[in-house]
This record gives C-alpha cells, sequence and structure tokens, in this order.
C-alpha cells in the first residue's frame, strides 16, 4: 500500500444564492412545482438571449478574493455543446480559456497538519434542468427549473493525497462559500455538489497515473467513502497488471462502491468558442474595490483574532466561525464581558450548540439571545451561580424566560457562598460518611470527589464549589 | 481537406442528425469541396492577430438581481410535443 | 380608393395619404391583402393572416382619428419570417418550425407595432436564413416580380419580392452575410443592415449571432430611414445590443453631398466583374462626383478572403444556435423513433433542409477537436485584418462604394447543384457583417434583360445617416429605384 500514492482533484459546483438565475430573471427557489419557474430563456424558445446577472458577478469575486485569487478582470462565457434532454440550449453557457477568478488557495488542517491546496480556477456557468426518471412509464420527465441557476464550479489543483484530507478540503470550502453568504451549502437539495478526480501511481515515478472521476457525491461522509473504495479499486488493478480507464463513474452508497457509467459517452467533443451572445465580461478596478471593502472579516483571520484578542484556544475559535452567524452572536454575546470570553465559547460550542442541532435550528432561531446568554454568564462570574444551577437557569431561557435575576429568584438557584453554611454541610457529610472518611485519611483520594459530591447534593448544588473544596481538605488535613 | 465516410458519421452524430451509410460518401466529397474553398483562409498572414469575436470589441452589461419572470407553463407547455404532469417527456434515459 | 400602380408608393405618401384621410387604413390593408391573393403566385409569403390585419387597422384608423398618428401608423407591413409573432407562426421557412406559434412578439415586431404598423402576413425565406436564392425554403422556392424564372436573392427573398411586385410597401428583412442587400439588389430596391448592436436581435430567431442584424428592405431611402428609425435603438433584453442614441435619420436626408470622399476598393473592382454591373456602378459614381462627392482609391486586401472566413463562422455559429431544435420543447418531433438519441436524429433530420444540415454539419466539424484552430480560430483572426483593412480605409474615404452583387438575379435552379457556387454571392457583402459595418443597397439601373443592378454603400460604424443621406440625394437626382417589373 506504501508503495503507492493517491493523486486526488476535487471539482465542486457551488449554487450561488442569487435570487434570480444567471442568465433570465426567473426565481431560483428550490422545490417549486416543475417547469414553473422556467421562462422563455430557460426553456430555449426560439428568438431569446441571455443577460447576465451581476450579483453572480460579485459572488465570484467574493469567493476568489476570500481564496486570495488572482480575479481575472476580463472573462469570457464560452458555449460548451452537448445533446441532453436537461440541456434546453444543446449547449451550457460556461467559461473555458479564461475563467473570473484564477489561481488562489485553500488551507485545510488534518488532524492538526496544516496544508496549503491550491485551487486553479473556479469560473461561473449555468445549471442543467433536471431527469425525473420514475414515475413516468418507461419516459423520462424533465424539469427545468433548475435550468439557468448560477453556479460556481471551483477545481482544485490535484494536491490532494489522501481520503481525509479531501473531506477536510470540502468541508472548508463548504464552510467558507456559506460564511461568505454566497451558497446555503445545502447538499441534500443540491447546492454543494463535488465530483473527484482520482488516480494512483508508484511513489517512485513522477507521471501521474490515469484518472478516474467520481460524479456527484452528495454528502462528506460519501466522499471518504467513495474515495477510499476508489484508490483500492486502482491499485487492485495496478497490482494484477490492468490498467485504468480514464472514465467517468458514479459512487453507489447502498453497495458502498463506484460503478462505471453505462454508455460509451465517455468521449466529449464539447466544440468550446466564445459565446457570441454575451461580449467579454469586463470587472472594473472600481468595482473589485468596492467588492473587496465590502468583504466580511474572513474566517481565518477572525479566528486567529479571536486567539489573540479574547485569548481563545485555536480550536474553540475555527469551531466559532465555523458559521458567520455564530462567530457574530459569539462577539455580540463578549462585547459586554471580553473577560469572559472562553466561558462563552464554551457555552456557544457546547450547551448551545447541542440544543440547536437536537431541534435542527440555527443560531438566529436562538431563544437565548446574546443579551441574555451575557447575563447569564456575568453571573456565573460573579459567583452567583454555579456550572450546574447556570445550566438550569439556561434550560428556563431556552423554554422562554427572559430575565435571569428572575430565574435565579424564583428558583432559588443563588449560590451559596457564606463560609459558615457551606462548614455546617460539609461537617453533616463528614458526620454521614465515616467509612469513605476512613478510605480517604487511608490514602484513596479518589473519594474526595464522592465527599464534594455528597456536600453539592446536599446544598442542591448551590454551594460554591472552590469554597467545598477548600473547606473539605482543611477538615480532612 | 479531405473527410472520410467515418468523419462524416461522427460528425453527424455531435450533430445529431443521420446520415444513411450509403450517402456518405457523396457528403464527404460535398463538404470536402466546401472545406478545401474555405481552405483558402490560409492566404492570410495571422500570427499575432487576436481572434474577433465580437464587433467592437463591445463588452457585457449586466442587470439587477430581480425576478422579474413568472409562472407561463401552461402558455410555454402548449408548444410541446409531449408533457406530463408538467413535466417534458423524452424516452427513458438510462444513467 | 386603391393605390395606383402607376408609380411607385412609398410609405411617406402613404402616410400622408391616411393622415389627410384620403383612404383609410381598413382600405389600403384591404388593397394589400387582394394584392397579395393574386399575386401568390410569387410565393413571396408563407402566412397571411386577413383577420388580424384588417382588425389592427381598424385600430389604426381609430387612433388616426383621434389621436396623434406616427409615421408609421396604419400601414402595412410584411416581417420576414424569422421574427417571433405572438400568435401568428414563425416557421424561419422551414419545416422543424412549420407549426411552431411563439409565445412572444421580437422586440423589431414590437416597436412597428408600437408605431401603428400593420402585420400583413410573414414572408418566405432561405430555411434558417441559410442562402442566397430563397431556393432552400421548406415552403418552395420564391420568384422574382421581374422575371418569374429567376431568384429575387436571399435569405430575404420573400420580402423583396413582396416589395417589388408591389404587394407590400415595405417588409423587414435580416441580413447575416448579404441577406437583405443581395435580395433588395436582385429585386430593384432598397435594403439595409445597420451596424451590428443597432437593431435588437431579441426575437430574431438567430442563425450567426455575431453577424446577424434586422434592417428594413424598402422603395426608398426615406422610407428605410423611417422603417430603421423605429426599429432601432438599445434593448436591455439583449446583451449585444448598444446603449447609444437614436439619430433622426429622416433630418439628414437632404443634406447636400459636398465634400464627402467616397473610396472605391480596389479589389472590388480587379476581378472579373460582370460588364454590366460594372458599367451601371461607374455610371451611379459618376451621377454621385457630380452631386459633389471625389472618390479615392482605396485597398481592401482581406476583403476577398471574407467568403471562406464567413463560410466558417457564420455555419460554426448556426451549428450551435440550431442545437436547441430537437423535439423535446416544441417544433418538429418525428413520428417513429425508439431512444432518445433516435428523437433527436430523425427529428433534426427530418425537421431540417439539405442546405441546413450542411452547414451545421460544416459548423460541427470547424468547432471540433483538433480543428478548431485551423477554422474557427483562424476565420476568427481573419476577422479582425478585414475589420482592421476598413478601420485603415475609412481614414481616407467617409464611405466605400462598390457592386453589391456579382452579379444581377440568376435563374431559379441555376446554382443548387453547387453550394460553393451559391456562396460567391456574397463576395462583396458579407466583410460587412464579418465587421458589423452598416451598409446599403440601392438600385443603379437594369441590365440588357431588364433586370436590376444593385451599388452598396458601406459606412463606419454607426454612420446609417450618412448612408442614408447619400442613397437619398441619389434617387433624388435619378429614378433607378422608381422602375418596377412591368409584368406585375
Amino acid at each position: 500500500m506504501s508503495d503507492w500514492e493517491t493523486v486526488i482533484g476535487l471539482e465542486v459546483h457551488v449554487q450561488l444564492k442569487t435570487a434570480s438565475k444567471i442568465f433570465s430573471g426567473a426565481a431560483t427557489d428550490y422545490g417549486s412545482e416543475p417547469n414553473t419557474q422556467a421562462c422563455a430563456v430557460d426553456i430555449a424558445l426560439p428568438g431569446v438571449l441571455p443577460v447576465m446577472n451581476q450579483e453572480a458577478a460579485r459572488m465570484a469575486v467574493v469567493f476568489g478574493l476570500a481564496i486570495g485569487a488572482k480575479i481575472n478582470q476580463r472573462s469570457i462565457f464560452a458555449r460548451k455543446n452537448y445533446f441532453y434532454p436537461d440541456l434546453p440550449k444543446g449547449y451550457q453557457i460556461s467559461q473555458y480559456e479564461l475563467p473570473i477568478v484564477a489561481e488562489g488557495q485553500l488551507e485545510i488542517n488534518v488532524d492538526g497538519q496544516l496544508r496549503s491546496i491550491g485551487i486553479t480556477r473556479a469560473h461561473l456557468e449555468e445549471d442543467a434542468g433536471k431527469s425525473v426518471h420514475e414515475g413516468f412509464h418507461g419516459a423520462t420527465g424533465i424539469d427545468l427549473n433548475r435550468a439557468g441557476t448560477p453556479l460556481l464550479e471551483i477545481v482544485s489543483e490535484p494536491d490532494l493525497r489522501t481520503s481525509a484530507e479531501a473531506v477536510a478540503y470540502l468541508k472548508k470550502l463548504h464552510s467558507l462559500v456559506r460564511y461568505l453568504g454566497i451558497c446555503d451549502g445545502n447538499m441534500q437539495e443540491g447546492s454543494f455538489r463535488c465530483d473527484a478526480n482520482i488516480s494512483v501511481k508508484p511513489r517512485s515515478t513522477s507521471t501521474l497515473g490515469t484518472r478516474a472521476e467520481i460524479k456527484n457525491i452528495n454528502s462528506f461522509r460519501f466522499v471518504e467513502r467513495a474515495i477510499t473504495f476508489e484508490i483500492e479499486r486502482q491499485i487492485d488493478l495496478l497490482e494484477e497488471g490492468g490498467s485504468v480507464i480514464q472514465e467517468t463513474r458514479l459512487y453507489d452508497a447502498d453497495r458502498d462502491e463506484t460503478r462505471s457509467m453505462r454508455g460509451k459517452e465517455e468521449a466529449h467533443d464539447y466544440r468550446y468558442f466564445p459565446d457570441p451572445d454575451l461580449p467579454p465580461l469586463l470587472l472594473s478596478d472600481q468595482f473589485l474595490d468596492q467588492v473587496a471593502a465590502s468583504l466580511p472579516e474572513l474566517p481565518e483571520a477572525r479566528s486567529a483574532r479571536f486567539v489573540s484578542e479574547y485569548k481563545l484556544d485555536p480550536g474553540e475559535a475555527t469551531k466559532l466561525v465555523d458559521d458567520r452567524a455564530v462567530a457574530d452572536f459569539f462577539e455580540a454575546t463578549v462585547k459586554d464581558s471580553p473577560k469572559e470570553a472562553k466561558r462563552v465559547a464554551n457555552w456557544i460550542n457546547g450547551e448551545m450548540a447541542a440544543r440547536l442541532n437536537r431541534q435542527n435550528l440555527t443560531i438566529s432561531d436562538s431563544p437565548v439571545t446574546p443579551d441574555l446568554l451575557n447575563r447569564l454568564i456575568q453571573r456565573i462570574a460573579d459567583g452567583t451561580l454555579s456550572g450546574n444551577t447556570a445550566k438550569e437557569v439556561f434550560s428556563a431561557l431556552w423554554e422562554g424566560e427572559r430575565d435571569v435575576d428572575q430565574v435565579i429568584d424564583d428558583k432559588g438557584l443563588k449560590q451559596i457562598t457564606d463560609s459558615g453554611t457551606i462548614e455546617s454541610i460539609v461537617d453533616e457529610v463528614l458526620n454521614g460518611f465515616v467509612d469513605q472518611v476512613e478510605q480517604y485519611k487511608g490514602g484513596n483520594t479518589k473519594v474526595f470527589g464522592f465527599l464534594v459530591g455528597q456536600v453539592m447534593k446536599r446544598s442542591q448544588g448551590k454551594a460554591n464549589p472552590k469554597q467545598v473544596n477548600e473547606l473539605l481538605r482543611n477538615k480532612l488535613g | 481537406m479531405s473527410l472520410t465516410p467515418e468523419d462524416i458519421l461522427k460528425i453527424a452524430h455531435l450533430a445529431r442528425l443521420e446520415v444513411p451509410e450509403e450517402e456518405s460518401s457523396d457528403y464527404a466529397r460535398e463538404l470536402s469541396a466546401i472545406l478545401d474553398f474555405v481552405e483558402q483562409m490560409n492566404e492570410a498572414d495571422t500570427r499575432d492577430i487576436l481572434p474577433l469575436s465580437h464587433p467592437q470589441d463591445a463588452t457585457l452589461r449586466m442587470r439587477e438581481d430581480k425576478i422579474n419572470e413568472s409562472d407561463q407553463r401552461e402558455y410555454y407547455q402548449s408548444l410541446a410535443p409531449e408533457t406530463e404532469g408538467g413535466h417534458y417527456l423524452v424516452p427513458k434515459v438510462i444513467e | 380608393m386603391t393605390i395606383s400602380n402607376a408609380s411607385p408608393v412609398t410609405l411617406s405618401t402613404l402616410s400622408a395619404a391616411l393622415h389627410n384621410r384620403e383612404l383609410s387604413s381598413v382600405e389600403l390593408t384591404t388593397d394589400y391583402l387582394n394584392r397579395i391573393e393574386r399575386h401568390s403566385d410569387l410565393n413571396a409569403f408563407i402566412t397571411v393572416d386577413p383577420d388580424s390585419a384588417l382588425k389592427q387597422a381598424e385600430e389604426a384608423d381609430r387612433s388616426i382619428a383621434t389621436g396623434n398618428p406616427g409615421p408609421m401608423t396604419g400601414i402595412p407591413i410584411a416581417h420576414k419570417d424569422i421574427f417571433c409573432t405572438q400568435g401568428m407562426a414563425t416557421t424561419c421557412g422551414s419545416k422543424m418550425l412549420e407549426k411552431y406559434i411563439s409565445p412572444y412578439d421580437a422586440t423589431v415586431v414590437e416597436r412597428l407595432k408600437q408605431a401603428g404598423a400593420v402585420t400583413l402576413g410573414k414572408t418566405n425565406m432561405d430555411e434558417f436564413a441559410m442562402g442566397s436564392s430563397n431556393e432552400n425554403s421548406f415552403f418552395g422556392a420564391v420568384s422574382n416580380p421581374w422575371d418569374k424564372n429567376r431568384v429575387p436573392g436571399g435569405s430575404s427573398g420573400g420580402s423583396a419580392a413582396a416589395v417589388a411586385a408591389g404587394i407590400s410597401p415595405a417588409a423587414t428583412g435580416t441580413d447575416t452575410g448579404g441577406s437583405i442587400r443581395q435580395p433588395a439588389s436582385f429585386c430593384g430596391l432598397t435594403g439595409l443592415k445597420p451596424t451590428y448592436g443597432r437593431v435588437s436581435r431579441w426575437g430574431m430567431i438567430a442563425f450567426a449571432s455575431s453577424l446577424d442584424q434586422a434592417g428594413p428592405i424598402t422603395r426608398t431611402a426615406e422610407d428605410a430611414a423611417i422603417m430603421l428609425g423605429i426599429m432601432a435603438g438599445f434593448d436591455q433584453r439583449d446583451s449585444t445590443s448598444v446603449e447609444r442614441a437614436v439619430p433622426d435619420y429622416r433630418a439628414t436626408l437632404d443634406d447636400s453631398l459636398d465634400g464627402l470622399t467616397i473610396g472605391l476598393p480596389r479589389e472590388y473592382f480587379d476581378q472579373g466583374l460582370d460588364s454590366e454591373v460594372g458599367d451601371a456602378v461607374e455610371r451611379a459614381l459618376h451621377q454621385l462626383q457630380s452631386q459633389g462627392v471625389r472618390t479615392v482609391e482605396i485597398e481592401l486586401p482581406n476583403s476577398m478572403l471574407g467568403i471562406p472566413c464567413y463560410y466558417v463562422i457564420a455555419p460554426a455559429e448556426a451549428s450551435s444556435n440550431l442545437a436547441r431544435f430537437d423535439g423535446v420543447r416544441y417544433g418538429y418531433r418525428a413520428d417513429n423513433y425508439q431512444d432518445l438519441n433516435e428523437l433527436y436524429c430523425r427529428s433534426r433530420t427530418e425537421g431540417f433542409g439539405p442546405e441546413v444540415r450542411r452547414r451545421i454539419m460544416i459548423g460541427t466539424y470547424a468547432l471540433s477537436a483538433g480543428y478548431y484552430d485551423a477554422y474557427y480560430l483562424k476565420a476568427q483572426k481573419l476577422r479582425r485584418l478585414i475589420a482592421n483593412d476598413f478601420e485603415q480605409a475609412f481614414a481616407h474615404c467617409d464611405l466605400i462604394v462598390g457592386p453589391t452583387a456579382p452579379t444581377t438575379a440568376f435563374r431559379i435552379g441555376a446554382k443548387t447543384h453547387d453550394p460553393v457556387s451559391m456562396y460567391l454571392n456574397d463576395i462583396y457583402t458579407n466583410a460587412a457583417n464579418l465587421a458589423g459595418l452598416p451598409a446599403l443597397s440601392i438600385p443603379c439601373g437594369l441590365d440588357s434583360q431588364n433586370l436590376p443592378i444593385g451599388l452598396q454603400l458601406v459606412g463606419n460604424y454607426f454612420d446609417e445617416s450618412r448612408l442614408l443621406n447619400v442613397a437619398h440625394r441619389f434617387q433624388i437626382e435619378s429614378d433607378h429605384h422608381l422602375q418596377q417589373p412591368t409584368k406585375v
């Protein structure tokens, strides 16, 4: 196995979330009744012509700047010619020789190892319609609602070496396009589609092996499995003396294998030529400056700032910036209590994240607002609440309570900090658990935790844990 | 440029046109004559010349991202040879 | 009252007659509908819709009676069957669209409608605009009113025949390699191809997108100015439409020609030009000189390579533009097919005529892997050389003049056996399409067989005003444009 080196390149089609299509004014909403969002241009009626949507260009530039790419201020739309029923014009308007975004890169982190993955290019093109093979008794039904939706095709350099790297790259890219607000990232709905080009070669040689393309993988898990299977398949084939055919394959999730696509339509001659209906796209310096100025603080920079400004761990910071709304929520919460940043991060990444996931909500749906969370954290910081009691208050807030102090009062959750009170509880416990005290004095340090637990129990979790610890230690000697 | 009957069949397939095999030689001859004629272009020295795709070297105008089309499915599909359940029908495609 | 056949009728005289209530649009339209019937043997029309035409005429009469009628209100015209018309078939001269009824109007149609023009019907044309003789139509060949055994030219043959025969006062056409100018030349009419981007292509079924332009076919330059003024202008639905104000073309028609310089390309007069054509052109030049114009010799060294260049670019773009005709969403669909591939192949092979299929094949080849550089790319580079030639020439002259076509109208069937010989018709016209320049053809005489000869004027970008001015002044001092076929 180690004699072989894997070379992986990924092509990702990102559906840009514009209101209207890239070359027509029809809506781009997902899930509408078939062909109700396909206008004359989308259906390719005789005599229709394309007109470019500026938002698609802007989003492409936003992406390009975010990956540090060179933006081709002059880019060309080209026709990619082939026949398929979901391609009404018999050609797809795409970009070929001069894409809008040229070389850039994306940094990935695989088990702590940082690698910079090259992005060859990203170009704009239109999506095709959908073919429905079931339910039409021996025929295929064509729905052109999706035809004309803007896509940004992002092509990586063949820099990836393992399926883990591939998944890390995809996750990073997925997170970035959502962060930038250019794609909703919904893989089930087809907003983010991945094709993988995989080849293997003996480690000793430098010439790349023949690659196979695995198309349309729509989950991170499937990507990993498909790549893993394909690498093995190719290695087995080569070790048996066979050769890899350059072809398109599909990943079958049920059988966990890749299969060659039926039909010998492999050798497509797309006959690319510049689209005569669309003159070259020229982006002015002013346009680029405007877009650059409008860019949000990018995830990497923001994460680094969280570490330096708020003293978070890199891991905590990275988790927060994965979703821009979450990072915004964090900053809104800590703006009045920056010293509690770490605590806030824990609550957001921990308790909040868990609840949101369970209930399938996004952070904008959270019943606990940044302001409420901030107040809660302040009560922990000032000793009113302990970790446990805070959780209780949080639950109440989640259920709709709006006043932290009111909840604390109503539930009588104020932390006990009066040393006299704590001391009497400690004494009770020491008197009630004589065996355990003996064990502790005999050298069993683990039983300390038990005793602490008992004090906490007797105080309904309200005793200040630090004081409990101190007192117990003093009394036990 | 001399096209063979095989070339003709390949081009016809790319263009989704039928050329019966018995006609492919004649077709090849006819198209070859046109291509020979077209080869006069080589008389011109075009080294270092940029191609002209759009007269006056025009540049692309863009529009605002606004929805300005509504559902006209019924009207458009009244033009179609075969539809069902709002879909256009074609013979089943196997992927 | 009916319009007399004695002298050619123009849009301006008709407009005056309507405004002065000498006759109504309904009367006028009825008259033309009758003429169309009487001359159905010309096969100039594919679709005529009398009911719709009369309704439009009634509405025009109402607006003449009440409001502010424009220059085209109530005037009947014909549209080349390449322009989408809602509610009336748009066939493009093809079986593929024999029954197609567009759900929207082309911009050109919209604008003329808004100007009050009455649509008589759709005129015959070479299928998908591919041809120079109108012999390539699914609906049969069109006859030249000057000699019914001869072609009217193409691809806007039906429009030209209709106007020449006096069965429509004016018509729209399209020009990709000469398809307005050459039929105008063969039929003794004024035909204008505007600057690329001057007139919107929305709703104009695409043949070669970077070459196609819509324009008027009329009896006089003044009429062409009237129609162009309505047809021209920016349209946001067409990304190749130019944002540039439309001048009042009529305002400058009478400007003096003193001091204008006409360039005469050496190459146009070098070739074995038909002597009668050459003589007529020369006489026309003398007339222009007497009107104050001076001539200089210029060079367009690459212009003769326009034909091979054109016959790569046009078919290539067409092969892609016509891919949408697949029997799925509209148009002809074969009756018998076993699978998707057969559906495509049979629908397209049965739906398209031989010339269309030929050009799709050439175009597909020119774009295909391994041949793109040698053919398509080479042609695009040569195209720039041709455009540069004109740019250099216009440094020395205001407009360029020569014959429109190498011959007068040839016999039906004379060139159908050899596609290349048909292509050579475009020798003087297609360079203007390749460069995107405006060009106009006006009649300048008749040959010994009483067939019209055309004079071509090519202008600099957006200089239609000047072309129309020169043509109009020429027409004031001559009567070639007043000649009519005697047998009509």
